[in-house]
């Protein structure tokens, strides 16, 4: 039974966003017998409603209020009003993700140390790092049910991962395996088994990937603790003459303006929502911004050095036929500045339908030179390079006041320009990927430009000094006790890997610190 | 961008003569388009039909895929065939083949090869009209599901039991 809370039970702690930050740390509050109320801006879609259509899914699913882009980056000039690719529903983009469910490497903790100073990178180390986390990797690797991971066994391979394997094994790669995947390859957890169905992106229709939307959040509902308000805009966070935070403000699914009053804030709405709410609650006591006097929130945005390989074969692949994500080449994720780049990369592969292909391949792109490749859909490999990129303070989510939303609230401007270690590992991603097709004998290679961003990073990022950054090794913010950033823009650095399974960490691990604290009476 | 009508009535004129001359697939008539061989036809209300035509054309050009046939053009740019698109259009069209015969060209359906056309095209690429049309092609033309079969796609596969028992790894060639 899900719990009914008052607007003015001031016992409650708010969480703003339901995805993997902050649809897992209401599940693990809830739990513990913590009441929560959780504002989410989008509806509620479970499997039956998910649809094998790309377009069709991406008008249920996509976050498509209006937001702004600037910056040398392609996407502002290819799609500059969808800066992210990401998720408005109730389970947010866990309903998206592709599934891929990897540890951090231990280096990529100690960014600042490990790769030294890099001109006009602000490069931090982590404030914890991967022997404090891997009780929490565990955990999340359990609740997520990853692949290669707690004795579970990988994914058979699709097409699309055999051809990619034949091209690294040819090539010399090593670590050439099917993932450590949040998709079951066995029934697990009350989810079945992966039917190599496809759509992976739009949601899937079986629930063998894992997403907070039909897991976290209906256990969490379960313990009568958790309240999920939908299609609910949180506006504003309240605060005292302390300075502690004590509610939320936010327009219902009706558009009506309420308050929910609160113990605790935490704000979990990705990359760019959660810093612009800091920014649009700025207040006299408060003036840059909550959580701000670092000067630090909606700095240092990050998205991953992304990109994809797409190659055609004078034989059929179908690589749309199975998991989306169906395998990855590991071999380039180590740091090696040989390379000419500090970081290191991913690669994985990534099927789209054709009717993405055709948005996706070469944007802006027409004529036969785009065509042809078309007619040759049938015949194609493709892969998603995913590298860790340059934190910069100048990629920085601002509020745009020329441009409101539905509600009338200043959306969020996007400002990227790739650092020149982000380029150099691009284009050597690019080489890579272009070899390991042409030694399985690929007639045409395509370095296809980033789509709009889905690793959404930085912003609020985690920093051991409060000068540094916006929150504390618990994701809480260095200014204000009872405000916590709960997602993936408490990143300090990127690192190569997909980031869910580290936000889903992080996520549990606050919650264990929130209820330690609130039973101790500090918070 | 004031389309002229002189223009225009010689487009059209020129578009039924090259028709009956040369055996262009197209058929334009008073408030339809056709195709000669194919069994379609499509009722143009706002539009002119010689527009629609044009229209078409430039679909296949931007697009070219030589194994789709003129319907799934046509389908992709019917959506303009309206009174509030269709002032806008006619002016484009008007410009296009007023950019033809800048290249001593008849007008756009009257330039009979594809390198030619796409010249044309190309000096208009920045166009707001071009962009439009380009844009819009990008889901109207590669989001027909009747269209998916040309190039192999397959759609929606879960009400079949997705690919785990339908070859999901059944690739034999490597």
């Amino acid at each position: 039974m899900t719990a009914p809370f008052d607007l003015n039970d001031d016992n409650v702690v708010v969480i703003i966003g339901t995805g993997a930050g902050g649809g897992v740390l209401g599940n693990e509050l809830a739990q513990k017998g913590v009441s929560v109320v959780a504002l989410e801006a989008g509806g509620r879609y479970l499997p039956e409603d998910y649809i094998n259509d790309e377009w069709e899914s991406f008008g249920q699913l996509a976050w498509l209020d209006p937001r702004t882009t600037s910056g040398d980056w392609r996407v502002a000039r290819d799609f500059s009003g969808l800066p992210a690719w990401i998720v408005k529903a109730v389970g947010g983009t866990t309903v998206h993700w592709a599934g891929a469910s990897l540890r951090f490497q231990e280096h990529e903790w100690k960014a600042k140390t490990t790769y030294g100073d890099v001109q006009g990178a602000s490069l931090l180390d982590w404030p914890i790092d991967a022997a404090e986390m891997a009780p929490w990797y565990e955990k999340a690797e359990t609740k997520l049910g990853v692949t290669r991971t707690g004795g579970r066994e990988g994914l058979p391979g699709n097409n699309n991962y055999k051809v990619f394997e034949a091209g690294a094994k040819a090539l010399g790669y090593k670590e050439v395996h099917t993932g450590r995947m949040a998709i079951n390859s066995a029934d697990y957890d009350n989810r079945v088994a992966c039917q190599q169905t496809g759509f992976c992106f739009q949601g899937c229709k079986w629930g063998a990937k894992w997403s907070a939307a039909y897991t976290d959040i209906p256990r969490g509902e379960a313990t009568g603790n958790l309240e999920v308000r939908e299609r609910c805009q949180a506006a504003r966070i309240l605060h005292d003459a302390n300075g502690k935070v004590t509610g939320v403000e936010y327009f219902d699914a009706d558009g009506n303006l309420q308050m929910q009053k609160a113990r605790i804030v935490c704000v979990a709405g990705n990359s760019f929502e959660s810093p612009r709410l800091l920014l649009n609650s700025a207040s006299s006591m408060f003036p840059d911004g909550l959580a701000n006097s670092s000067g630090q929130v909606g700095r240092n945005y990050m998205r991953h050095t992304t990109g994809s390989v797409y190659a055609v074969f004078d034989k059929p692949v179908r690589m749309w036929r199975g998991t989306t994500m169906a395998g990855i080449i590991q071999d380039e994720a180590r740091h090696d500045p040989s390379r000419g780049f500090v970081g290191g990369y991913e690669l994985e592969t990534l099927g789209l339908g054709l009717p993405f292909m055709a948005a996706f391949l070469d944007p802006g792109a027409w004529g036969r030179e785009f065509t042809t490749a078309l007619d040759s859909y049938e015949n194609m490999a493709g892969m998603w390079i995913v590298g860790e990129d340059m934190p910069q303070e100048t990629n920085r989510v601002t509020i745009n006041h020329e441009v409101k939303d539905k509600y009338g609230l200043p959306v969020v401007d996007v400002h990227f320009d790739d650092h020149p270690n982000d380029i150099a590992m691009r284009n050597h991603a690019y080489r890579q990927g272009t070899a390991v097709y042409e030694a399985v004998g690929a007639t045409r290679t395509f370095p296809t430009p980033p789509y709009p961003s889905t690793h959404n990073l930085g912003t609020n990022r985690m920093s051991e000094r409060a000068q540094d950054g916006v929150v504390n090794k618990w994701g809480q913010t260095h200014d204000i006790a009872n405000l916590f950033i709960s997602d993936g823009s408490q990143f300090t650095t990127g690192a190569a890997e997909n980031p869910t399974l580290t936000i889903v960490a992080l996520a549990i691990r606050q919650a264990d610190h929130i209820a330690a604290e609130m039973g101790k009476g500090a918070l | 961008m004031t389309r002229k009508p002189d223009l225009r009535s010689m487009t059209r004129r020129e578009l039924l003569a090259s028709g009956a001359k040369a055996g262009a697939a197209l058929v334009i008539g008073s408030n339809f388009v056709t195709h000669a061989t194919e069994a379609w036809a499509m009722e143009t209300t706002a539009l002119e039909p010689a527009t629609m035509a044009t229209l078409v054309q430039m679909a296949r050009d931007i697009y070219p895929h030589d194994r789709v046939a003129d319907q799934f053009y046509a389908a992709a740019v019917k959506g303009y065939d309206t009174p509030e698109a269709a002032p806008a259009i006619e002016a484009g069209v008007a410009a296009l083949d007023a950019a033809a015969q800048g290249m001593g060209h008849p007008s756009y359906l009257g330039t009979p090869w594809e390198r030619d056309r796409v010249e044309i095209l190309r000096s208009m690429e920045q166009s707001g009209f071009f962009q439009t049309i380009r844009g819009g092609l990008v889901t109207g033309l590669y989001n027909n599901k009747e269209v998916w079969p040309v190039f192999g796609y397959e759609g929606e596969s879960f009400s079949q039991g997705g690919y785990l028992d339908r070859g999901f790894n059944d690739i034999n060639w490597l």
